[in-house]
């Protein structure tokens, strides 16, 4: 089994699939039906807003602002609806606070029931129209905040569609995730709740604000030290929680790797007895996580008896300092009534405010992460070469009409033409036949180290050519060239005379068909995964090809036949069976250029005899390309090029380079280990 | 729920602490508005202001004491949690290392890490919320209508209407939303697992030129995320505005019917105003316990997920009579000698319940080097995890060192055996930790000798940091074959009685695993081997080969035998055969 792997350029080590069912799959489970409503005792379940300990700062906060606000466009009396119902719901809810004085002084003291009876009803209006506001408001920021959400997931996908491969070279699949759960999740988030809360704190704050310093100016000191109180211990807490809230992450991010490492090598543990060693590592992170989460816990958990109550100090000191005015005569008790329950309000919006505007912040980022992605640069696509099926007669030849020309069939047949457009606006056809030159190719993944130095190479149609090498020699770079995964930075590629890069990439793509070294198959049926390499093939097509590909009697003996499904990228096959699907899949896609990049290296020798049969078949008529690890799949090549460090060492057929004594004679003899 | 009460055991006092420290909290929050009716009522009616002085420093006094136990409670909860969640960690961590292969196999390796990381967790939250919410609701719930029945019973039939109109709107909304945001989990796990599939196959995706037909999968997949987002949090939006509007409408008819006792002189305003704050505290802990029990009844399924793990008890154990006896006493593996008698062999969570091993019988010497081959798929390694044990044998028996490997402590049997496993796993550390799995007290003559006979010497002194290069997680960092070598090393440095290579040597060449089987030859003379290969080179040489075919053995015999009798090797032998320069046919 070959552990060969030279189709990712150099770089460091990428934690990708490895991050597992921990990685960023399941903090997407995170949204939660309770987060949503913060009752008026405010924290929910979780304590109080974690947003207080966020510490993301985006670059450039106001273009980004711009950006998702530009997602409006499609609902914008949404917004402006929401945002004037939330406004209308928060001076309706000052309002009805103030309706408590004279519903006491003017009413209930004098006794005055018919009044009171018609100042009730003006609240029962108040509060039921500002419940009204709130409940439309929040429909309608559902509505559009769900649809932009979906809109920005689907730009962001339709994106990464279009990235060149360069970019998942350079990113792991778990930072990529991320920006599509959490970075997304946040920007939901904000768009849904975090906006309206904002602005609904910020006027009451003020409406607050304001109306207590209207009631009387000597109480509202008393408030202003207690919020100036409030935002010192606030700034403080905000400051140590953030350092521990980084120790938390960090310890958790331990503990659940090495549970993971330890779970996922539970083998090798048995195999050493290890256990023990296992348990004693475990217990000293655990225990550091326990004692950072405790601390975590603890310093976001204070905030709420703190803040309560400094509040409740300054409640006490407006019932000592209002009490004394009130009997001093130049204050009614509806007043102190009214603001004391204006008092209690006041505390909340600091904490709210300040943990809102670090959530929104770190939507912001969140967004800014979003929008990177998308602004990542396209595969260049400028061919304006495309295919179309030729009609052919029984012996394959291509068939003109009168005039010479080629003629177009109206249905695929499995032979196709190159539609060349002319500067005149009409179109010249030509055979695509699988004639494939290098000419003195360049390429370099990083502009420093040469992976390509001056390839020359042609393939014939129905030709087989081989590629032999260490890891790292260029071989899978030569095939990632031919399918433009990268484009060259020197020299030339043609295809059948056109020069690569004028073809459409669909096009190109869809006449080429591979078999990677990592299969990757799909969550679906077996049959709709064969299907893949042609979406149009019919079920006898693909059993066809499963047959080529000596697929066909295990996916017999599945338990659902063709209908099993296939999940987790293939878990409940072997490699060999999958590497076997793969090669039905390229098989159901009749390609013109075949590559198989080490299609075989889990399969045992005898069965690759088997399928090798099979294989036969399915390169006749084709240019091949075959990277192996083992020499006997390469032996009857038409070519083979031995490759190190970026060069065609040596080349010819297997006697020419045997005869030759070199490279490819040592490895033959086992005198040299391929790496 | 019983089952999970020993973990919260090494912090009880902080169990038994938090609730208190709660109830005195309670207990002062719950004082405020009574004494500011007084305030009103008597202090400000009789114009007494020593009086108000004296009730308002008592306030103070009151919230002080508040700070104080509700500070006290929060580092009490979060220790009593946290030390629950880190005790059922352990608990389980504990558990699972004793797990057979068959346990885990049972369970999948990611479903454990699961069970261990996000359940636990949420074990560990639920634990808190019970702590400090739980508790405090109906704490709260109790003081106020108490303090409300006091202020004035007849008022108080208010909550008579109120109440269950609150419990039934908050119940009912969280019943259906709870069970739309599960349809709502259901999608968005969909729609990740579309993205991720995507992301991995990429190039694949590329390859074909399938961008759009993922795109349509993906558009379809998003969409219906959206629907049911919609639908799920359409649900929970009336929570709030309900709530607030029977709240509101209370407190208009406390207004009403209170505001008559007031103007009939039979209730102080003070009073009015503080009843009307209790009454907000009873609705409000109504509220939160529909919430909380809605909270933990989702956390049940992981509570299940997690005893689920503790419950399973290890099927591989040592025997009774065996761990009666000091480890010192018990029975120790002799010698390398093995035997496989009539030995048949299924997995337990294979549903199609054929056998995957039937009826093998083979046996070897001490000392002896044993090839396996076969197809993929014939079972080879089943075959010799059965003899450290991993797996119990459904029929037959296997001797180790002239006994049944069930006789011995399965620590001690492994102890005497090496294994190459094919998907060899090296953990994150240095080279020299990894080695020293092997023997946890090598020294470094130890391990660099371990590592000349495993060929892995050479490479290992070219990096920069020698022994002390650091290994990623599955030892990315290094090459398939020196990986191997590094596995290999590992295993030799055990000095085992019998040595286990799974296809261990496929990623090196020739002329290197040459070397290592030399070095096998010196140095571990006394020891089995047990070869499992593709390449017949690596095996030719053995003293028997033993060819396995549908897990039944086909053939048994040395490679001469072999090349003679059996078909299945000479279709081996011809498809690995090729020529040499001069003519002459070689194995490759």
């Amino acid at each position: 089994m070959s552990q060969m792997n030279d189709r990712r350029p150099p770089m460091p080590p990428t934690g990708g699939p490895q991050a597992g069912p921990d990685g960023a799959k399941k903090k997407v489970s995170r949204i939660d039906p309770y987060a949503r409503q913060r009752g008026p005792g405010g924290g929910g379940p979780r304590g109080p807003g974690r947003g207080m300990f966020l510490n993301a700062k985006p670059k450039n906060a106001g273009k980004t602002l711009l950006r998702v606000f530009s997602y409006f466009k499609y609902f914008k009396f949404h917004l402006i609806a929401a945002l004037f119902l939330v406004g209308l719901s928060s001076v309706l809810h000052l309002l009805s606070t103030y309706l408590l004085r004279p519903i006491i002084d003017n009413y209930i003291i004098p006794g005055d029931t018919a009044g009171l009876a018609r100042q009730l009803i003006i609240l029962a209006i108040v509060y039921v129209g500002a419940a009204f506001a709130s409940l439309a408001q929040s429909k309608l920021l559902l509505v559009a905040g769900q649809k932009i959400t979906n809109r920005i997931r689907r730009d962001l996908f339709d994106r990464l569609q279009q990235l060149p491969i360069h970019f998942y070279d350079t990113r792991t699949h778990g930072d990529t995730m991320s920006r599509f759960t959490n970075d997304v999740d946040a920007i939901h988030m904000a768009l849904e709740q975090t906006l309206t809360q904002l602005i609904s704190s910020v006027i009451t704050f003020v409406g607050v604000v304001g109306i207590m310093l209207f009631m009387s100016p000597l109480l509202f000191l008393i408030t202003l030290g207690a919020m100036a109180v409030m935002t010192l211990i606030s700034r403080v807490i905000a400051t140590k929680g953030r350092k521990m809230f980084a120790r938390q992450q960090s310890a958790i991010g331990e503990v659940n790797g090495f549970i993971e490492e330890m779970v996922e090598g539970q083998k090798e543990i048995k195999v050493f007895t290890h256990e023990q060693y296992a348990i004693d590592e475990f217990d000293e992170l655990n225990e550091e996580y326990r004692d950072a989460c405790v601390k975590a816990q603890f310093i976001s958990g204070i905030i709420m008896p703190l803040m309560g109550n400094i509040n409740n100090i300054a409640y006490a000191l407006i019932c000592i300092f209002g009490g004394f005015m009130a009997i001093s005569g130049n204050f009614s008790l509806g007043t102190l009534a009214a603001y004391l329950q204006y008092s209690r309000q006041a505390g909340q919006p600091i904490n709210q405010i300040t943990n809102q505007v670090n959530m929104l912040l770190a939507a912001l980022a969140g967004a800014e992460r979003v929008f990177d992605v998308m602004d990542e640069e396209v595969e260049p696509d400028h061919g304006k070469i495309t295919m179309v099926p030729a009609v052919v007669d029984d012996k394959g030849e291509f068939e003109t009409d009168a005039e010479g020309a080629y003629v177009i069939a109206e249905k695929r047949t499995g032979y196709w033409l190159w539609k060349i457009p002319q500067e005149d606006g009409t179109f010249i056809y030509k055979p695509v036949r699988g004639d494939v030159r290098f000419e003195d190719v360049d390429f370099s993944y990083d502009g420093e180290v040469q992976v390509l130095k001056k390839i020359s190479l042609y393939a014939k149609p129905d030709q087989k050519i081989a590629f032999v090498g260490s890891t790292g020699a260029g071989k899978t770079t030569i095939t990632n060239m031919l399918n433009r995964f990268y484009d060259i930075q020197g020299g030339k590629i043609t295809y059948d005379g056109i020069p690569l890069e004028q073809i459409a990439e669909k096009s190109l793509r869809e006449s080429l068909g591979m078999v990677l070294q990592d299969t990757h198959l799909f969550t679906g049926t077996v049959r709709e995964n064969i299907r893949y390499g042609r979406l149009d093939a019919t079920d006898e097509e693909v059993v066809t090809a499963a047959k080529e590909a000596n697929a066909h009697s295990f996916i017999h003996r599945l338990p659902q036949g063709y209908d099993t499904m296939i999940v987790n990228d293939g878990a409940n096959l072997s490699q060999g069976q999958r590497q076997l699907l793969a090669i039905a899949r390229a098989a159901v896609a009749d390609p013109v250029v075949l590559v198989l990049d080490e299609a075989t290296s889990s399969i045992d020798t005898r069965t690759e005899r088997l399928i090798e049969l099979g294989m036969d078949r399915l390169m006749q008529g084709r240019t091949v390309f075959v990277i192996a690890h083992r020499l006997s799949t390469v032996r009857n090549s038409n070519a083979i090029m031995v490759m190190e460090h970026g060069e065609i060492i040596e080349r010819g057929d297997h006697r020419q380079l045997l005869d030759l004594k070199g490279r490819y004679y040592q490895l033959y003899t086992g005198q040299f280990e391929l790496t | 729920m019983r089952k999970l009460l020993p973990f919260a055991k090494k912090y009880w006092y902080f169990c038994v602490l938090a609730p208190i420290l709660m109830l005195v909290d309670v207990f002062c929050e719950q004082q405020m508005p009574m004494l500011m009716s007084s305030i009103m009522d008597t202090g400000i009616k009789m114009g007494d202001k020593p009086y108000i002085v004296r009730i308002g420093l008592m306030m103070i006094v009151l919230a002080l004491v508040a700070i104080i136990c509700g500070c006290a409670n929060q580092y009490s909860s979060s220790m009593a949690s946290q030390g629950f969640g880190s005790q059922l960690r352990a608990a389980m961590f504990r558990k699972i290392q004793t797990f057979s292969f068959f346990n885990i196999d049972k369970f999948s390796t990611a479903s454990l890490v699961t069970r261990m990381t996000n359940d636990c967790n949420r074990m560990q939250n639920t634990f808190m919320m019970i702590l400090r919410m739980m508790i405090r609701a109906p704490l709260m719930f109790i003081v106020a209508f108490i303090r409300a029945l006091t202020i004035n019973a007849k008022l108080s039939l208010i909550f008579v209407v109120a109440m269950p109109i609150i419990l039934v709107a908050a119940t009912q909304i969280m019943r259906v939303a709870s069970n739309r945001f599960r349809i709502m989990q259901r999608k968005l796990d969909g729609l990740n697992s579309a993205v991720q599939e995507n992301l991995i196959a990429i190039r694949v995706v590329k390859a074909f030129a399938r961008e759009e037909f993922e795109r349509e999968k993906f558009y379809h997949a998003n969409d219906e995320m959206t629907q049911a987002g919609i639908r799920a949090v359409s649900v929970i939006i009336w929570n709030m505005p309900i709530m607030m509007l029977v709240m509101n409408f209370s407190t208009i008819a406390v207004y009403w019917f209170g505001g008559q006792l007031v103007s009939a002189g039979s209730m102080g305003t003070g009073e009015l105003i503080a009843f009307v704050s209790y009454m907000m505290q009873i609705l409000f802990s109504m509220q939160m316990v529909s919430m909380i029990l809605m909270q933990v009844s989702q956390a049940k399924a992981s509570m299940n997920r997690v005893i689920e793990v503790l419950d399973t008890d290890p099927d591989i154990d040592a025997p009774e009579e065996v761990k009666a006896v000091p480890a010192a006493e018990r029975p120790q593996v002799e010698n390398g000698s093995i035997e496989f008698r009539n030995v048949s062999f299924r997995y337990a969570t294979s549903t199609t319940g054929d056998n995957v091993l039937e009826n093998v019988s083979f046996s070897c010497k001490s000392g002896q080097v044993i090839a396996l081959i076969g197809a993929t798929g014939s079972a080879k390694s089943t075959l010799v995890s059965l003899i450290p044990r991993f797996y119990d044998v459904t029929e037959g028996e296997i001797l180790v060192g002239g006994k049944n490997v069930k006789e011995y402590d399965p620590e001690d049997l492994r102890l005497a055996i090496g294994m190459v496993l094919q998907k060899n796993v090296l953990f994150t550390g240095t080279i020299r930790d990894n080695i020293l799995w092997g023997k946890p007290d090598a020294t470094d003559e130890e391990i660099e000798e371990a590592c000349a006979s495993a060929q892995a010497l050479e490479f290992i002194k070219s990096f920069p940091d020698g022994f002390d290069t650091i290994l990623g997680q599955g030892g990315v960092n290094v090459s398939g074959g020196q990986k191997q070598r590094i596995c290999i090393a590992r295993a030799m440095i055990k000095k085992p009685k019998i040595l286990i290579l799974d296809d261990s040597t496929s990623a090196v060449d020739s002329a290197t695993e040459e070397k290592i089987r030399e070095a096998f030859r010196n140095e571990l003379q006394d020891t089995t081997v047990i070869i499992i290969a593709q390449r017949l080179s690596s095996i030719q040489h053995a003293d028997e080969i033993i060819i396995l075919d549908d897990g039944k053995i086909a053939d048994i015999g040395n490679h001469v035998s072999l090349l003679a009798n059996s078909s299945i090797y000479q279709e081996i032998y011809q498809s690995q055969l090729q020529s040499n320069t001069r003519g002459e046919e070689q194995l490759i």
